[in-house]
């Protein structure tokens, strides 16, 4: 019977968590990497036994990890994360010119047809490559010297590259979001990049419509749908049907449209997930009701789905890469929370159950659909 | 060629598979810098855990000390004290004191 493997990164180490198609016994691996950030776990579309694993700690800095063999044991691979050029300045949070300087590795996101081959989002905001599995790694520098660079300012958590979507369709086509930069889309490779924002709005910026300085949040897309794409923002839920070129607002009947976390159904592509988080001043669910909203039509028609999600007192985040979908034929959903509880829902959405409860704050959940 | 006991943080301990303190064969003559790249030579995964790949600066996060002594702040050039030298006293790789 095919099965699931839940990747989740914490604050405080990764853990691994398995079940058959039921997806009803779960077993509980970790801590690894213990007392170690880490921020994300992503398996290898063309390998499910590989597994990148980004960690790091404000003493020790940035490592890679490498598995070979689904999480039962790790390797260490490179770690220099050198920009190709010499950075330049962006803005600090209050405008002013900052040196950009690396943190640390938000998003790995693995080729889509070689376990070697993965990007790197990091912080601050580049892309990255390796070819040979992690070993090396060599920036793209195209995007961060798009002439906007010098425009772009850091979100709360950093100014940080945290959406990398690969085109299935395209191979030289892929989008990449930044805090809070906006979205860009490259054509050839990742050479060049255009910014990708028209149609948003925030009031956080002197231009509200401006070409970049837009806090996306995350992007999502269905691999059969490649040029519709689904945004959370700051405030605002968004939607491209043209790759990118033109967004609309789907945020429709949504309680509060600000929120982390977007992703899509996995043989649905106009059904689609977010959490309603209830401001960027208070970043936990409205009214203390732990709400997961589904929309059947692309956006701007909502449902919340409650059953077996705490409906008082619950005042936890979801943060950005905290939601994954997997690809069995009644497609479940995941989602991590701040307060350390991973949720499953094995049908939709329907019903939700956690599988832990107790882990230290989730930053991100990646599911692996298993042979 | 001078052997120096270097004891590192909770964290490096895990990554390089080793306990509280190590022996290393340090270059002669024998300095801060040298100390530091030795334990970088022996252990590879610990190469930008303690100072930065790209420029050698120290982690910010990361202090040494030696002989109830900050050497933190010292060039890479500076002489080990010679309690390090001799195997008197170990050279301490230190997590700056921060909570979370």
């Amino acid at each position: 019977m095919s099965g699931v493997r839940v990747l989740v990164g914490t604050r405080k180490g990764a853990f691994v968590l398995t079940a058959d198609g039921t997806r009803k016994d779960w077993q509980v691996d970790g801590p690894f990497w213990g007392g170690w950030e880490m921020y994300h776990l992503k398996g290898s579309p063309a390998d499910p036994n590989r597994i990148y694993a980004s960690q790091s700690t404000g003493w020790h800095g940035q490592l890679i990890q490498r598995s070979d063999d689904g999480g039962k044991t790790w390797t260490p691979v490179g770690n220099d994360f050198s920009y190709a050029t010499v950075p330049g300045t962006h803005q600090w949070y209050d405008g002013t010119p900052h040196p950009w300087e690396f943190a640390r590795v938000w998003h790995l996101e693995p080729s889509l047809t070689d376990p070697d081959t993965v990007y790197a989002g990091v912080e601050d905001a580049a892309l990255f490559r390796s070819v040979d599995g992690g070993q090396s790694w060599q920036e793209l520098p195209g995007l961060r010297e798009h002439g906007s660079g010098p425009h772009w300012q850091p979100g709360a958590g950093g100014m940080c590259l945290h959406t990398i979507i690969l085109d299935p369709s395209d191979a030289e086509r892929m989008f990449i979001a930044i805090s809070a930069a906006g979205t860009f889309r490259t054509n050839d490779g990742g050479k060049s990049w255009q910014p990708i924002n028209r149609g948003l709005q925030s009031q956080g910026i002197p231009d509200p419509e401006a070409e970049v300085g837009h806090c996306v949040h995350h992007v999502a897309m269905h691999p059969s749908r490649p040029d519709t794409l689904f945004m959370q923002k700051h405030w605002d839920v968004m939607r491209s049907d043209d790759g990118g070129d033109n967004w609309r607002e789907v945020s429709g009947n949504l309680p509060t449209d600000f929120g982390f976390v977007i992703d899509v159904h996995a043989h649905e592509p106009e059904t689609i997930y977010v959490v309603p988080i209830k401001s960027d001043l208070e970043h936990y669910p409205l009214d203390g009701k732990l709400q997961v909203f589904r929309s059947r039509s692309g956006g701007n028609d909502w449902e919340p789905l409650t059953n077996g999600l705490p409906q008082s007192n619950c005042y936890v985040n979801v943060l950005r890469d905290a939601m994954s979908v997997d690809g069995l034929d009644d497609s479940g959903i995941y989602f991590g929370t701040t307060g350390g509880q991973v949720y499953c829902s094995p049908d939709g959405g329907d019903t939700w159950s956690a599988i832990v409860r107790d882990l230290p704050a989730v930053l991100s959940v990646e599911v692996q659909t298993l042979p | 060629m001078s052997t120096v006991r270097v004891v590192l943080p909770g964290h490096l301990r895990t990554l390089a598979h080793v306990g509280a303190e190590v022996s290393l064969d340090v270059a002669d003559p024998p300095t801060l810098g040298g100390v530091v790249e030795a334990v970088e030579a022996a252990y590879p995964v610990l190469r930008g855990t303690i100072r930065d790949q790209a420029t050698g600066k120290r982690r910010s996060f990361v202090r040494y000390f030696a002989c109830n002594t900050d050497l933190s702040h010292e060039p890479p050039e500076t002489p080990l004290p010679d309690p390090v030298v001799s195997g008197a006293e170990p050279f301490m790789v230190v997590g700056a004191m921060a909570g979370g």
